[in-house]
């Protein structure tokens, strides 16, 4: 395995970060194990003149490199600047090696937005692979990159991308929680909620507009529903605990835990509040469940059988099955995007780990190697899962791909970050 | 230190490698790119003004309001009502003999204040998930619940709820984890 290291990777990018930093320019030191043995020579040419121009290709760029999948190209030593393909001196970018590059173009409209083209090339066919359009208002520009990114990533490995996203997490900090909201690749973080009780247990809406959490302000979980924009609904406060709040595939209910002052119990309930159901009844613990992608099946943790493990139970209600048989102690259950595994945490001697069920075999692939792994989440892609770890006492987040070949760790801490969760792809 | 500005820095640098992570892991032999994708090659889109790109996140905060009246039997530290944290064995929701006292008292002052309300909280040491542990602290709520029971005290003044690892200490050992293994009694209004 090939180990690479990036040493402050983001310093230019990422400039204005390290203004507020009292101790700036502290590098960032990431180990990355594994890797592509061969990424693709791509040379991303500004979009035009000017700063919106520079912000867009250096996030394009930025994100193409972080997949490990291409080598974006120094461009400063081309004479040249196309922004449109026909303007493009093709043995120039195949002298520097070029495979593909993208041109394009901002301008700005009579009504202050923008309008974004661009165009993907193959250099050795001098041939466009795809191009897109955006009218946007110039607080887009930073998004309408990312999907940029995703375009051209998908046009050149096959995959969907997953830089035009958002991950949402929650921060301890001075004795108060705070839900974060930040784009995929770290940046632009917002704060939507901030309370000195606990937060747990953020879900995105498949719309990507809406997350679900359990908030103890009132000294007690209760479950509430939020929009990006701010809007907050109470789901579920019944007498208890609500918690462990689970998206259907539809975005029209959750699955969720309550107690009644009893053990917890898995009930379904409409995004509004409404329309109650209990779906599991035992003197067991029923908790955190997680939907099938076709919304037939919640799987649960359950301690029914005297260990946690893994269940199913039709999303109607009726006879939970087991699900997870290696191991004595599997909770967490998260299926992936495309259904046909199941993420989870394992108690592997009393270190806990992020596995993978494959759910047509039955085998289980441990991926982590952490002692306090937790969270898993699932990349709206599949391929990469992210998890909250323990590092040196306090909380951070981590991730390993789904084939268990590449792991990785911030070796830097110093937040108390837990309770990660993906965001779906922004249309 | 300014923490979005670290978790900016921490997410940003961490990104990297999430990315990354969804490497091909078959050497490529082809000698040049090629079209990979099915469908449409140009793509032309007007996003509606504020659409759930994220550009318009509005932060809500909580008011911390908290009561704080002194001078009842419930506070007074030589009175044993001020006891409220009953700790427990590993792996276990049994309530043990020595906190027989606290959970007679409280009911004695439940059954005597018919309008009093106890909230049990159960609590979870951090190791494991913290819903799971939440489930597992929502156990020893209920075993307090059922002692006061016994004692006659009825349901409707008592709620359970479990806080889970929330409340835990940060501990890296067993001695420091039983603080952890506990259910906390609090009065309505506390």
């Amino acid at each position: 395995m090939k180990i690479f290291r990036f040493l402050a990777f983001f310093t230019s990018f990422f400039a204005s970060t390290f203004l507020f930093t009292p101790v700036a320019n502290a590098a960032l030191e990431i180990e990355i194990s594994g890797g592509s043995a061969q990424q693709i020579p791509i040379a991303i040419v500004p979009f035009g003149q000017g700063e919106h121009a520079a912000t867009m290709s250096g996030i394009i760029a930025a994100d193409l490199k972080r997949s490990g999948l291409f080598r974006v190209l120094e461009t400063g030593g081309v004479a040249s600047r196309p922004t449109d393909i026909t303007q493009i001196k093709f043995a120039e970018w195949s002298a520097l090696q070029a495979q593909a590059m993208s041109v394009g173009t901002i301008e700005p409209q009579a009504d202050g937005k923008l309008k974004v083209s661009f165009q993907l090339a193959d250099v050795l066919k001098q041939t466009q692979l795809t191009s897109g359009q955006y009218n946007i208002s110039p607080s887009q520009l930073r998004i309408t990159a990312h999907k940029i990114a995703d375009a051209i990533y998908q046009k050149l490995t096959g995959e969907s991308g997953i830089f035009a996203s958002h991950i949402a997490y929650i921060n301890k900090s001075k004795g108060r929680y705070t839900l974060q909201v930040a784009d995929a690749d770290g940046a632009n973080p917002r704060t939507m909620l901030s309370s000195k009780e606990p937060i747990i247990s953020p879900a995105w809406a498949p719309d990507g507009n809406r997350i679900a959490y359990v908030s103890f302000e009132k000294k007690k979980p209760i479950i509430y529903v939020q929009t990006l924009g701010g809007q907050r609904t109470t789901v579920a406060s019944f007498k208890g605990n609500n918690s462990a709040p689970a998206w259907s595939p539809d975005g029209n209910k959750l699955a969720i835990v309550l107690t009644h002052g009893a053990n917890s119990q898995l009930y379904t309930i409409n995004a509004d509040g409404s329309g109650l159901k209990q779906v599991t009844k035992s003197s067991a613990i029923d908790t955190e469940p997680t939907w099938s992608t076709d919304g037939q099946w919640i799987y649960f943790t359950s301690d029914r059988g005297g260990r946690p493990q893994i269940y199913k139970v039709s999303s109607q209600g009726g006879d939970p099955k087991r699900v997870s048989f290696e191991g004595a102690y599997n909770v967490s259950p998260r299926f992936s995007p495309d259904g046909k595994s199941l993420a989870m945490i394992r108690n592997d001697g009393g270190r806990f780990r992020v596995a993978l069920q494959d759910l047509n075999s039955g085998q289980v692939q441990l991926l982590s190697d952490g002692g306090q792994d937790e969270s898993p989440s699932f990349a709206p892609n599949g391929r990469v899962i992210l998890y909250a770890t323990r590092n040196g006492g306090r909380g951070a987040l981590a991730a390993v791909s789904a084939d268990g070949r590449v792991k990785q760790r911030l070796n830097e801490s110093g937040g108390d970050i837990r309770e990660p969760a993906w965001g779906p792809l922004i249309k | 230190m300014n923490n979005l500005t670290f978790n900016k820095k921490l997410l940003s640098t961490l990104m990297l490698a999430l990315v990354l992570t969804a490497c091909k892991s078959t050497p490529m032999t082809k000698p040049s790119i090629e079209d990979k994708s099915v469908g449409q090659n140009t793509t032309t889109t007007t996003p509606a003004a504020g659409a759930d790109d994220g550009s318009t996140v509005k932060e809500v905060s909580l008011d911390d309001a908290n009561a704080n009246d002194a001078g009842n039997p419930l506070k007074d530290p030589n009175n044993i009502l001020s006891k409220r944290n009953i700790y427990f064995d590993f792996d276990s929701d049994a309530v043990k003999a020595e906190y027989r006292p606290l959970v007679e008292a409280h009911a004695k002052y439940l059954l005597s204040h018919k309008d009093a309300r106890v909230i049990v909280q159960g609590n979870a040491d951090e190791r494991g998930t913290r819903e799971y542990n939440l489930a597992l602290g929502q156990r020893r709520s209920v075993a307090v619940k059922k002692a006061l029971n016994v004692l006659g005290v009825q349901d409707e003044q008592i709620e359970t709820v479990s806080y889970g690892e929330e409340k835990s200490t940060g501990c890296a050992d067993e001695a420091c984890f039983s603080k952890d293994r506990r259910a906390d009694i609090v009065y309505q209004g506390e």
